[in-house]
């Protein structure tokens, strides 16, 4: 008996957001932004707060009114739709639960108002409370759920009426830290049952890369780069996104004639130089390496002094100054090899980048 | 005793003892702040023209007299049909008014907000007069309906920052994921709103009843005759003497603010919090 | 479309801002869905209170023969019977909001120390007040303080003086139930000032090693001054319009202005001077709360006087 019975997969939308602006007085929340987010993909928006993927979420779900700019659901054209006409489920920040409601009532509330019969709608909402793993909660009060439960069954309640596009505005920030890893996993494998197009809204980085088909890195109200997790992190299009996501220490590079060359040699690069913009080298501190002794063909070296170790349990950062003064952080697992290499505070470092990991970005105002 | 004494009473340790002067003076301003009308209750029961306390002799006839006489039977049953007709009124208007503001940041909704609070500002009297002046063109002079209309002015603005208050401390999120499942704007108000500021909006509607149940000056211009209010018959009868009729009534009267008061403890409070 | 190529603004909205005008129309719409919903109440405000003060105004201004004139005020100004009856209103105003302050601040300092029940239970006498109607609690006082009354009966007894003292019907009798009347309009914005102290300052300034009376002198007393400020005000505004009070516990000794008013037009159907009185009452008092304004938001203050 182990079958349990759960919200059927539904046909997803895409979501097409054309030129779509939104000006508070002088300031742009959003600047013509242009996104496609794929039928049935988990879309990340991601960017610190006031970045305007807020707004953007907001306005999808149509409480956000754009100055300007178009936004299709399939075929549909819904930028002038009211909220309750779009079909879309929405999960909030603060759960936005019905405190005056039973948790069955709660998850029928979207049933009852497209007039499903009783005993139909109670089915059902039982069926969404065991999708979400909560199974014979209906009957409990809101203010009697933990969390983590009041989580779940705001999820159940925005999928309960079968959505195709389900949007979701920080869900987990109010969690504790365990609680939120494994819901972000959780949130995961429901997506991937549902097959419903999800947009998600988060400004915690690792969270974005943990749960997402593709992420649209965001800033000032535009769109920074979209990608999927990986390239986002590998491959950043700007200082800004290498910033924002991971860690970086950025260094100035000559360009010359289709390469780049750091401090006078020049840099084995993994991508060709693009030459319109001003460029600059990332060096994230996990992907630099302590070389022990002569570097291999394809790796970059870097040559500096130790400034200061740390030591943070399963990893340890080192601050090394290289010859120009520049201050770069190299991050590596604590296993005996590299504890054995790593010179002593004050002695001369030699770092290694693989060719790879040798990246370019767009310098940024950031 | 001592132990409580000694203990200290605030953040800065000092201790109740040393405080003691001021429990005792908080303890006569309350007594005295409830005390009046307290004490005009066991007078309303005295045999005797002159009212006593205690009353040597205890009866009800200043009761009976209340109770016998259709003027003080008409006046309060205006009374009390002004107060209902009152709350019925400035209650929707109010909360109308109070949910539009909330939701609109429009540059309009701080000046409709003061022009809405405005009578709580305006001296009674002035209302009084040009209420009286602009009644008697309409021929709402002595009127139910010219009672009513005066008396919810002074209510609304009550309402409209008792539930804008309410308002405030509700997460509108709530609303909004409400018309995000499908429900309209009206709806949504109505199913998940309402139900959560409901104390708030039956405490507005207790003062709006007892604001037109206990007001004097604008029915002093404007009711008359057989739609003459409670406030305005008693006023007119402290004016001439002492009649200890208005005792009873006095006591009748407080009987109902306490009920109101207790009510709106009860009903108008957010178990929650 | 040879206009097109002359005005590229023009046409260029429909591919660079598509549904610019839809959305905006949908925008003023809704506002002013929301303007309808404040428009009732608007309108009654309008209709019952606005539009018969701006008549007074007008009225104030017609001398009584029908004629434009400044009659009224300076008639106002010449009289020495209007300068009194001004002085009275603001002395009666004033001492009350003293007198509030000073019995209503301890109590509200009172209030805020208690544990919450305590408190909730400690309010109801100052909320009862608050409920009952103040033309009950002005007869209450009347029936304590006349000759014959329940104050001179136990003083005499008590041996406080010998013969009935004259407590009522005069502006002892009138400061006494003002006092008593406004005194929740004080306690309450006084009282939810002082709850709204962190009490962790005075657990740091007793730290820092301030003695119990100067922490509340240099940490407490400032932080509720908002309050107290906003207190005070609602009850010297209010004193300044006052009437039922003072014609009953004055007993025509203590004229104010809302009782000349309401003379003017009972007793001399004097239309114009009740006007032009009720004009400069008006005025004062909405001098007073643009006054205060400045120093303390306006919409704070009206907000806590209901709590």
């Amino acid at each position: 008996m182990a079958v349990t019975e759960t919200v059927p997969r539904s046909e997803a939308l895409p979501i097409t957001i054309r030129r779509v602006t939104k000006t508070y007085g002088q300031v742009f929340a959003l600047d013509h932004v242009d996104l496609d987010v794929k039928s049935g993909e988990f879309l990340t928006l991601l960017g610190p707060s006031g970045s305007g993927k807020t707004t953007l979420l907001m306005a999808l779900a149509g409480f956000t009114r754009p100055d300007h700019g178009s936004v299709s659901f399939g075929d549909t054209e819904v930028v002038r739709m009211p909220p309750h006409k779009r079909d879309v489920g929405m999960v909030f920040q603060n759960y936005a639960l019905f405190p005056h409601m039973t948790v069955a009532a709660n998850v029928a509330f979207p049933l009852k108002l497209r007039k499903v019969a009783k005993a139909e709608a109670r089915e059902r909402a039982e069926r969404a409370l065991e999708t979400v793993q909560l199974g014979g909660y209906g009957e409990r009060q809101i203010d009697q759920l933990s969390g983590g439960q009041r989580q779940r069954v705001a999820l159940a309640r925005a999928i309960v009426f079968e959505p195709r596009i389900l949007l979701m505005d920080e869900p987990l920030s109010a969690l504790d830290k365990k609680l939120r890893e494994h819901m972000q996993i959780e949130l995961r494998h429901l997506h991937e049952q549902l097959g419903m197009t999800t947009v998600y809204v988060t400004h915690d980085q690792r969270e974005a890369l943990t749960m997402s088909d593709r992420i649209a890195v965001i800033n000032h109200g535009r769109l920074m780069q979209l990608d999927e997790p990986r390239r986002l992190y590998d491959r950043p299009a700007n200082r800004f996104v290498a910033d924002f996501i991971g860690e970086g220490t950025f260094l100035p590079v000559e360009l010359s004639n289709g390469s780049a060359a750091y401090a006078g040699t020049p840099l084995k690069l993994a991508e060709a130089v693009n030459e319109t913009a001003a460029q600059e080298l990332l060096l994230r501190p996990e992907r630099l390496s302590v070389l022990a002794g002569a570097a291999e063909p394809e790796v970059n070296v870097f040559a500096g002094k130790v400034k200061e170790l740390v030591f943070q349990g399963e990893s340890f950062l080192m601050y090394a100054a290289l010859a120009d003064g520049a201050e770069v952080a190299v991050r590596g697992a604590t296993n005996r090899d590299v504890m054995e290499r790593i010179p002593a505070v004050g002695a001369d470092v030699h770092l290694g980048l693989h060719r790879d990991d040798t990246v370019l970005v767009a310098a940024g105002e950031d | 005793m001592r132990n409580w004494l000694n203990a200290p009473a605030s953040e800065t340790q000092i201790t109740h003892g040393q405080r003691l002067w001021l429990y005792v003076l908080a303890g006569i301003i309350m007594i005295l702040l409830v005390a009046p009308t307290v004490i005009v209750i066991p007078m309303s029961f005295s045999a005797s023209q002159y009212l006593e306390f205690p009353p040597r002799e205890w009866s009800t006839r200043w009761y009976d007299h209340y109770f016998a006489s259709a003027e003080w039977m008409s006046a309060t049953w205006t009374s009390l049909t002004v107060g209902t007709l009152t709350m019925l009124v400035a209650t929707p208007l109010g909360v109308m008014a109070a949910y539009g503001l909330h939701v609109s940041n429009f540059r309009y909704a701080q000046f409709i907000f003061i022009t809405l609070i405005t009578p709580m500002m305006v001296p009674i009297v002035l209302i009084g007069i040009g209420v009286f002046y602009v009644y008697v063109q309409l021929r709402l002079v002595n009127t139910i309906l010219g009672i009513t209309l005066a008396h919810s002015i002074l209510a609304i603005p009550l309402v409209v920052i008792v539930v804008g208050a309410a308002l405030k401390t509700y997460d509108m999120n709530q609303e909004r994921v409400a018309r995000s499942l499908g429900a309209t704007r009206l709806y949504a108000f109505l199913a998940i709103t309402l139900p959560q500021i409901r104390f708030s909006v039956i405490t507005a509607a207790l003062l709006a009843f007892i604001t037109s149940f206990d007001e004097v000056v604008i029915a002093m211009f404007i009711s008359g005759g057989d739609n003459s209010t409670l406030t305005r018959s008693m006023f007119n009868a402290l004016r001439d003497q002492i009649d200890p009729t208005i005792a009873s009534i006095s006591t009748i009267m407080v009987l109902v603010s306490t009920t109101l008061l207790v009510a709106s403890q009860i009903f108008g409070k957010d178990k929650g919090k | 479309m040879a206009v097109a190529d002359f005005a590229p603004g023009a046409v260029a909205e429909p591919q660079d801002e598509p549904h610019a005008t839809g959305l905006r129309d949908d925008a003023f719409r809704e506002r002013m869905a929301m303007l309808g919903l404040c428009s009732p109440a608007l309108l009654l405000v309008l209709v019952v209170l606005v539009s018969p003060v701006a008549w007074l105004f007008w009225l104030s201004f017609l001398a009584n023969d029908g004629s434009l004139s400044l009659e009224h005020y300076e008639r106002m100004i010449a009289s020495k019977s209007y300068a009194r009856i001004f002085w009275t209103t603001f002395q009666v105003s004033t001492l009350t909001t003293m007198l509030c302050i000073l019995i209503g601040y301890p109590l509200a300092y009172f209030l805020s120390q208690l544990p919450p029940r305590a408190a909730a239970i400690c309010l109801i006498t100052v909320l009862l007040p608050f409920w009952t109607s103040l033309l009950v609690r002005t007869y209450a006082w009347l029936v304590l303080l006349q000759r014959k009354g329940l104050l001179n009966n136990w003083a005499i007894e008590l041996g406080l003086w010998d013969e009935p003292v004259k407590l009522v019907h005069n502006m002892t009798g009138t400061l006494i139930g003002m006092t008593h009347i406004m005194l929740p309009f004080l306690v309450l914005p006084v009282y939810g000032a002082m709850k709204s102290i962190d009490r962790d300052y005075l657990k740091a300034a007793s730290n820092l090693g301030a003695s119990p009376v100067s922490a509340f002198w240099q940490v407490f007393f400032p932080l509720s001054l908002p309050g107290l400020f906003a207190g005070a005000l609602i009850v010297f505004v209010l004193c300044l319009g006052f009437f039922v009070t003072p014609v009953v516990l004055g007993g025509g000794k203590v004229i104010m202005v809302s009782m000349r008013i309401t003379d003017n037009i009972e007793l001399f159907f004097n239309w114009g001077a009740a006007s032009a009185l009720g004009v400069v009452l008006l005025a004062l008092t909405m001098g007073t709360l643009y006054a205060a304004s400045r120093l303390l938001r306006l919409d704070r203050i009206l907000g806590e006087g209901n709590g």
